[in-house]
């Protein structure tokens, strides 16, 4: 089937096959920084956004991208919108083996737009969806708070 | 070396960090190589059958198939697998397939296997394979497989036993008949896995103009496949190369030989073009090996001074239809067995250890590796011992702990510790927890109905394996490591060493080492680690010995890299290398002054030669290996506790706190360390409360999705409280033990001890795990 859909700020026209989900077409596509960990929904390592929303590349297929507007974490870098987020991550090594870290910090960006004041308990909340077997969870709960904080402080909402 | 180089104790940030945050990792999933194609696997869905037919034909006939095989083409094509270690003394384990011929023995073991253009054209085709079964019965409970009247898994073994092993030393009857206080309990600690968030992958590449496979490999041992795909390909050991860039997550998983993998190298082999085996989630929970699953018979006796005055253990362990090759199954057990008390004082002890097969997925080496059972089975007898005797848990420690100062001690079982300081770790654990203000603020609210528990645990944590491990046993492993500094003509520093990098910072951390010794910054340095064709040849990453083993190896090759640079800065200035130094990117003299840069020394060296003094032969490149000496292993210590609340309605644990004081030695990167410390604990959490591979009795795994698999999650973890305690290991320069299994060994013994903390008012103890809602309500017999 054919599909078009903005992919990161570009028009993408693409052929994929009907049962192809949007993980795998955008890793077939060379967008590797999203990953697929459990294929059933529950890891949210495929954590993409689909028109402003924070959607598992898993669970939905790639024709359903049709119209829409995908983002991924390749298009969040290069725009620098989660920068704060992805320096804040680095100082307080809220990664290990990284394999999680686009679907976290994609959520994350998420809980942020929506709650500009999260305390710790709605940071560990809005992540649960997100599995990271490697750090415990207590650096990335660091991070988000702190970028929390700054974006208060300085006015960004 | 001057105090403005030191970054050896810094939290450097690890500059590799930067690209996994922008989604530019490289993991083998994001590799496409010319002409690959996809493996899938068909997987046996009975416990135990025998396998009567495998039809191949409508496989066959699907396009995009480029060729199908069965277990007895794979067989012609690999050596099988025996997992036995020689040194550890009557272990038996018959020759392993890489694909089950004639029988299969666990719900998941590869029978055939498809290769195609596509991992979705290969899925397709393994559907149309057409295996006709004829079920056996399952092998499921390790004690009923030892019952003469039992099916044999393997006939010719005459039993189900894989090993068995006893330790007596000192009079264990007479001490338990003179005691004045005995606690004796039996533990269940249930089977789970390692859920590693990138479930196992390879993609093998056979180039047959040269004979030359290369393995692009997720995993924590380039040398170990190296030699295992060499030894079983029957290929030169030169021939074959292994490259680890970002694994995405390990633990143990990822150290061992899986059947899937070594046919996907064979087949690339045979059709000479490189093939790719993702794993999916499903096949991970039934081919990843499980790990734990342990019943642990346990009683100890104290005097009426609560001095320790025996223990007995008898554990016994299922592992599945095959010990794994090449490190046995058998580790596990085995260090239940050598670790159960080891900070106490213990004059008698007698262990048994029985190792038995079974047909579910087969167990082996995850994170803590028995120390997790031998660590809870100890501190559950601690707390029952001062419950019985009246003494508060904290003051039973104290009085049993080894002291400080008595090290080095070889322990009942005749493990050897030195340089461990528990005494000090649970005194500052108290402090940094306010121990006693806890207690008071549990029994207040006890008062009011709230169910608090503090549970307390010693541990101790193998780190830095010397050859007594696995060399001696004549597994392809090596105990030593080695590490590589160069200086460029730009005058840049280069390291390469042979322990790995997951994500804990291994190349930070030999960035850090080599950085202070050579006096660049570390953001500077370009470290290459997991390639056998670059970087020394050494053990991997494992048993926690990245830091203490690779480290000390870097340490070496860059101080001797300093030598030869300051060699030749000394030739070049005509002065005494003894009063020249490193620091800033500048090799300076005895007053501070850069004499001459490490780029100008370089430039010189590498392009103009000629104005060297005559007969000056630079070296700029230097390695070093290590392996630990006069100690089988180094051992790191710490003191752990955990705070919970239980709701008795509901058997609901809420973890309130959780507190680490850690003895690692020397720390390189105190970020790094407290970061792998968190991230065990959780996983430790996890085997404590949450994960359990369920089986039905007829060995179906019940919950081999994620979303019935339960792993620790951001909502329900706390935040956990680190503090250390150094003591440097004597057996290396750098003193540095290791940090990484600290978590996952301490931790579920700590969650238990606070249930039953918080339980013993209502009457009631759990001692298996996972303590799950169901299980805490049963022991509490609002269940039954």
């Amino acid at each position: 089937m054919k599909v078009t859909f903005i992919l990161n700020g570009d028009v993408l026209r693409a052929e994929v096959e009907p049962r192809q989900n949007l993980v795998d077409f955008l890793r077939a596509m060379g967008l590797t920084g999203t990953r697929s960990g459990c294929e059933h929904g529950v890891c949210g390592a495929c954590s993409v956004r689909v028109d402003g929303q924070v959607v598992r590349g898993c669970l939905m297929l790639a024709v359903q991208a049709e119209g829409r507007r995908v983002e991924t974490i390749e298009g969040l870098s290069d725009s620098s919108e989660i920068a704060d987020l992805q320096a804040a991550f680095h100082r307080h090594n809220a990664l290990q083996c990284g394999f999680c870290t686009a679907g976290m910090l994609l959520t994350a960006q998420d809980l942020l737009t929506g709650n500009h004041a999260p305390s710790r308990a709605d940071i560990r909340e809005h992540l649960s969806g997100n599995y990271c077997r490697c750090t415990g969870y207590q650096a990335i709960v660091d991070a988000v708070a702190e970028v929390a904080a700054t974006r208060v402080g300085a006015g960004i909402r | 070396m001057t105090a403005r180089d030191t970054f050896v104790g810094t939290s450097v940030p690890r500059p590799n960090a930067r690209r996994l945050l922008q989604g530019k990792g490289r993991f083998v999933g994001d590799k496409v190589l010319p002409r690959m194609l996809h493996a899938a696997f068909v997987r046996s869905p009975h416990a135990h059958a025998r396998i009567l037919s495998v039809d191949l034909a409508a496989a066959r006939a699907l396009p995009g198939v480029v060729a199908c095989y069965d277990g007895s083409d794979i067989a012609r094509q690999v050596v099988p697998f025996v997992g036995v270690l020689t040194h550890m003394t009557g272990m038996r384990s018959p020759p392993q397939p890489a694909l089950a011929v004639g029988v299969s023995h666990w719900q998941g073991e590869p029978v055939a296997m498809v290769v195609a253009q596509s991992r979705a054209m290969a899925e397709d085709a393994a559907a149309l394979v057409e295996v006709d079964y004829d079920p056996l019965p399952p092998v499921c409970d390790m004690e009923a497989a030892l019952d003469p009247a039992c099916l044999l898994i393997h006939p010719e073994l005459g039993s189900n036993l894989c090993w068995e092993r006893r330790i007596e030393t000192g009079n264990v009857e007479a001490a338990f008949a003179t005691a004045a206080h005995l606690a004796e309990r039996q533990f269940v600690f249930g089977r789970h896995t390692g859920v590693t968030l990138e479930p196992r992958i390879c993609l093998c590449d056979y180039d047959g103009s040269e004979d030359r496979l290369t393995l692009h490999y997720s995993g924590q041992v380039p040398h170990m496949m190296q030699a295992v795909l060499a030894r079983h390909l029957n290929l030169p050991e030169a021939q074959v190369r292994v490259i680890a860039e970002d694994v995405g997550g390990s633990f143990g998983i990822k150290i061992h030989t899986y059947g899937d993998e070594i046919a996907t190298a064979a087949v690339a082999k045979l059709l000479r073009r490189p093939v790719m085996f993702a794993a999916d989630r499903y096949e991970s929970f039934l081919s990843d090996i499980h790990a734990r699953d342990h019943r642990v018979a346990a009683r100890a006796a104290i005097d009426a001074e609560g001095r320790l005055t025996a223990l007995d253990i008898d554990d016994i362990t299922g592992i599945g239809p095959y010990s794994v090759y090449p490190r046995s199954s058998a580790i596990e057990g085995n260090q239940v067995l050598n670790l159960t008390g080891a900070p106490y004082r213990i004059p008698a002890y007698r262990g048994r250890l029985r190792v038995v097969f079974q047909t579910k997925v087969p167990t082996c080496q995850y994170r803590g590796v028995g120390h997790p059972i031998a660590m809870a089975v100890m501190e559950g007898l601690m707390d029952d011992l001062a419950a019985a005797s009246g003494r508060d848990p904290a003051e039973l420690r104290a009085i049993n702990l080894i002291p400080d100062d008595a090290y080095p001690v070889t322990s009942a079982q005749g493990v050897r510790y030195a340089d461990l300081s528990h005494q000090a770790c649970l005194s500052r654990l108290k402090e940094l927890m306010e121990y006693d203000r806890l207690r008071t603020e549990q029994a207040a609210l006890r008062a009011q109905g709230i169910h608090r528990g503090i549970g307390l645990v010693s541990m101790v944590e193998i780190t830095n394996p010397s050859p007594a491990f696995y060399g001696i046993g004549g597994a392809p492993i090596a105990a030593q490591d080695g590490a590589m500094a160069r200086l460029d003509a730009s005058g840049a520093v280069h390291v390469s060493c042979s322990v790995t990098e997951q994500g804990q910072g291994t190349e930070t951390i030999l960035a850090q080492i080599a950085a202070d010794v050579l006096g660049v910054d570390p953001a500077a340095v370009q470290v290459t680690t997991g390639d056998t064709a670059t970087v020394p040849y050494g053990g991997g990453t494992w048993a926690s010995r990245g830091a203490g083993i690779g480290g000390e190896a870097m340490l070496r090759a860059a101080t001797a890299l300093k030598a030869q640079i300051i060699k030749v800065a000394a030739a070049i200035l005509q002065c005494d290398a003894g009063s020249l130094d490193l620091t800033g990117g500048q090799v300076i003299d005895a007053t501070g002054q850069p004499r001459i840069s490490l780029h100008a020394l370089a430039q010189m060296v590498y392009y103009r030669g000629n104005e060297l003094p005559p007969g000056l032969a630079p070296e700029l490149i230097a390695s070093r290996h290590f392996r630990v000496e006069g100690m089988p292993f180094v051992f790191s210590n710490g003191a752990m506790a955990s705070y919970v609340e239980v709701d008795p309605e509901t058997g609901l644990v809420r973890l309130l706190g959780h507190w680490v004081v850690e003895d690692v030695g020397t720390i390189l990167n105190p970020k790094l360390v407290d970061e792998q410390i968190r991230g065990g604990v959780v996983q430790g959490i996890g085997g404590a409360l949450y994960e359990e591979c369920l089986y039905s009795p007829d060995g179906q795994l019940q919950n081999a999705t994620l979303a019935d698999y339960l792993v620790p999650m951001a909502g329900e973890m706390p935040d956990i409280t680190i503090a250390h305690v150094v003591t440097p290991t004597r057996t290396s320069a750098l003193g540095a033990k290791g940090a990484g299994e600290a978590g996952t060994t301490g931790a579920p013994g700590a969650v238990m001890n606070a249930v039953n903390d918080a339980l013993r008012p209502l009457g009631a103890q759990i001692s298996q795990m996972p303590m799950t809602p169901e299980r805490i309500l049963r022991a509490l017999g609002t269940v039954v």
